[in-house]
Order: structure tokens, then C-alpha cells, then sequence
């Protein structure tokens, strides 16, 4: 099956059908194991057992910037290319990026607070990541706000590629900076620093979360599909009642031919 | 398993955690079930969608 072929919204459907069973049995046996993993893992040396944080907080910080990736590329996809599934993928992708970078800062706080003596620090790291998380919040916003799907579709992939500039800003602030945050210590060049009794566990739940955002996603997709199809239907349920009720309010009498023209709409949208 | 000094840190978030994702479970499935609910009732009140669009169409 290529691109194209899920350009069809119908096809779409029938796919995620299939599929999502599968991807919520798999994410389900790999958030098992990573919690295993995860409870089963030494106390760190310096920080104790709040090293467990991590397993819950890095996978949440790095679909934070993952998401709004996706979503850039939707932005494309509904500027560039004008798929008609991009602006679904990008519309149902934002309120579950929200929701990681959301649980990214909290669970960041959290861990922040017994190592660094304070919940939060305006350093360049966390305020990054709050931008971030008030991007996906205003991104919300606008789709609600703009009533023009297309409308609010291009709009909303202006802000997104926009938006991607702070993606950079996140990951790279730690080294362009001096904050309290430390630095990378999986994704850098010359590999990662940690011990592989903390690496595994970790990369298991990234892993884990990863294919958790695909289920949402796809499932939050297919419920976007169905609510344009539900507004459409309700777009030509309100043509046909405003076809029927004209006639009547315009002259006060009802004539044959109008009704019958407005049968014939319901029966040519059937 | 002992978390030491700092357990209500680990447990609050761990809990977080596990409650956003369910919240957002239910909730993708809430959805799912209103949507089909919507179009069913639209479609038994005799409004269908038109066979025969393209193949971009909702």
C-alpha cells in the first residue's frame, strides 16, 4: 500500500481497522516490560532510586519534540502536497503532544525538585519546553477558533512550521547554554554515557511510548476522519432543510416544484 | 523494591503518568464512540454521503 493509496480517507479507516489491534497489543507487552525493567533497575549512585523518574520523564520529553516533527511534516503535507490526510494527521496529533510535553515538564519538575532543590528554573531547557507545550496549546486553539477546515488547515501548518524552529532551540539548549539541565547522554556523538543497567530500561520505554503515540495517533486520526464525514453529513442535512423550509418562509406557501427539488437534493446526496 | 527518601516523587509521577495516558484512552475512545454514534443516527435519518466522489473525499 503507497501514500497515495492512504490518501483515501476510506482506505485509511479500513487500515487502522486492521492495525490497531496489533499496535495496542504490542505497546501494552512493551509498557510491561519497561516498567519491569524500570522497577527492577539499581539506584543510581548519585541521585538514589529517583533515577526511576527517567524511565517516565526522558521517553514523555522526547515525543514531545517527536509530535510536533510529525506534525511539521503534516504542515508540508497540507501546504506542499495538499494530502488530504495531512491536516487530519496534524489536527490529531497536536492534543496527545500537548499531553507529553505536559507530563515531559511535570515529571521533570518532579525529578527536578529532590536533585536540584526547586520544582523549576526559568533556564533555557524547561523554558524552551514550556514554549513548546503553549504552542500545542495555541495550535488547539486555532483549529478550534477558525470554523473553515481549509481555512484553519493552512493557518495551522503556517504556525507549525513556524513553530519547528524551537525544536533545535530544545534539543541544542543544553550545549548552546549554561542551564541546569544536564546534557544529552543517549543521542550524542561518540554514543551514550549511561550505564547500560539504566540504558536498556529507557530505551525499551521510548520504545514503548513511541509505539503508544503511533496507537493514539492513528485512533485520534480515524475519529478525525469521522467527524468531517458527520460534519459534511450535517453541512447536506441543513441544505436539504433549508431547500424544504424556503418556499414556505419566503411566500408563506409551499410549492410542489421547490419541494420537489429539494427531494431531489437529498436523493442526489444519498 | 524500597524508593528511599524520595518515594512520593517516584510514585506521584509514575501515577501522573499513568493517569494522563488513560485519560487520553478513554477519551480517544469516548470520541470513536460519539463520532460513529453521530453518523449513524444521520445516516438512518436518511442523509448519506454520495457515492462516487473522489477519492479525497470525507
Amino acid at each position: 500500500m503507497t501514500l497515495i493509496d492512504l490518501a483515501n480517507p476510506t482506505r485509511f479507516l479500513s487500515l487502522t481497522a486492521r492495525v490497531l489491534p496489533w499496535l495496542a497489543g504490542a505497546t501494552a507487552i512493551l509498557l510491561a516490560i519497561g516498567l519491569y525493567q524500570s522497577a527492577m533497575a539499581p539506584d543510581d549512585y548519585q541521585q538514589g532510586a529517583t533515577v526511576k523518574i527517567m524511565f517516565i520523564h526522558v521517553p514523555n520529553a522526547w515525543l514531545s519534540m517527536f509530535v510536533w516533527g510529525v506534525m511539521s511534516i503534516a504542515a508540508l503535507g497540507t501546504l506542499v502536497w495538499r494530502h488530504p490526510l495531512a491536516d487530519v494527521a496534524a489536527k490529531a496529533a497536536a492534543p496527545i503532544g500537548a499531553a507529553f510535553t505536559f507530563l515531559a515538564l511535570v515529571t521533570g519538575s518532579l525529578w527536578g525538585r529532590p536533585m536540584w532543590g526547586t520544582y523549576w528554573e526559568w533556564d533555557a531547557r524547561l523554558t524552551s519546553v514550556l514554549v513548546l507545550f503553549l504552542m500545542y496549546l495555541g495550535l488547539i486553539a486555532l483549529w478550534r477558533a477558525v470554523e473553515d477546515p481549509s481555512r484553519a488547515a493552512r493557518a495551522a501548518a503556517v504556525l507549525t512550521l513556524v513553530g519547528a524552529i524551537n525544536i533545535p532551540i530544545i534539543k541544542f539548549s543544553v550545549d548552546w547554554w549554561n542551564t541546569l539541565h544536564q546534557g544529552a547522554s543517549v543521542l550524542r556523538i561518540g554514543g551514550p554515557t549511561m550505564d547500560r543497567a539504566f540504558l536498556i530500561p529507557l530505551l525499551v520505554m521510548a520504545v514503548a511510548f513511541s509505539l503508544l503515540f503511533i496507537t493514539l495517533h492513528l485512533a485520534a486520526m480515524r475519529n478525525e476522519i469521522l467527524r468531517r464525514r458527520v460534519r459534511s453529513l450535517q453541512m447536506l442535512q441543513a441544505r436539504a432543510f433549508s431547500s424544504e423550509s424556503l418556499p414556505r418562509t419566503g411566500s408563506g406557501v409551499g410549492t410542489g416544484s421547490r419541494e420537489g427539488n429539494a427531494s431531489k437534493q437529498q436523493s442526489g446526496a444519498a | 523494591m524500597s524508593l528511599g527518601p524520595y518515594t512520593s516523587f517516584i510514585v506521584t509521577s509514575y501515577t501522573l503518568v499513568a493517569a494522563v495516558v488513560l485519560i487520553l484512552i478513554v477519551w480517544i475512545a469516548l470520541d470513536y464512540r460519539g463520532q460513529k454514534e453521530r453518523l449513524r443516527e444521520l445516516e438512518a435519518g436518511g442523509i448519506a454521503r454520495r457515492s462516487g466522489r473522489g477519492a479525497a473525499g470525507f
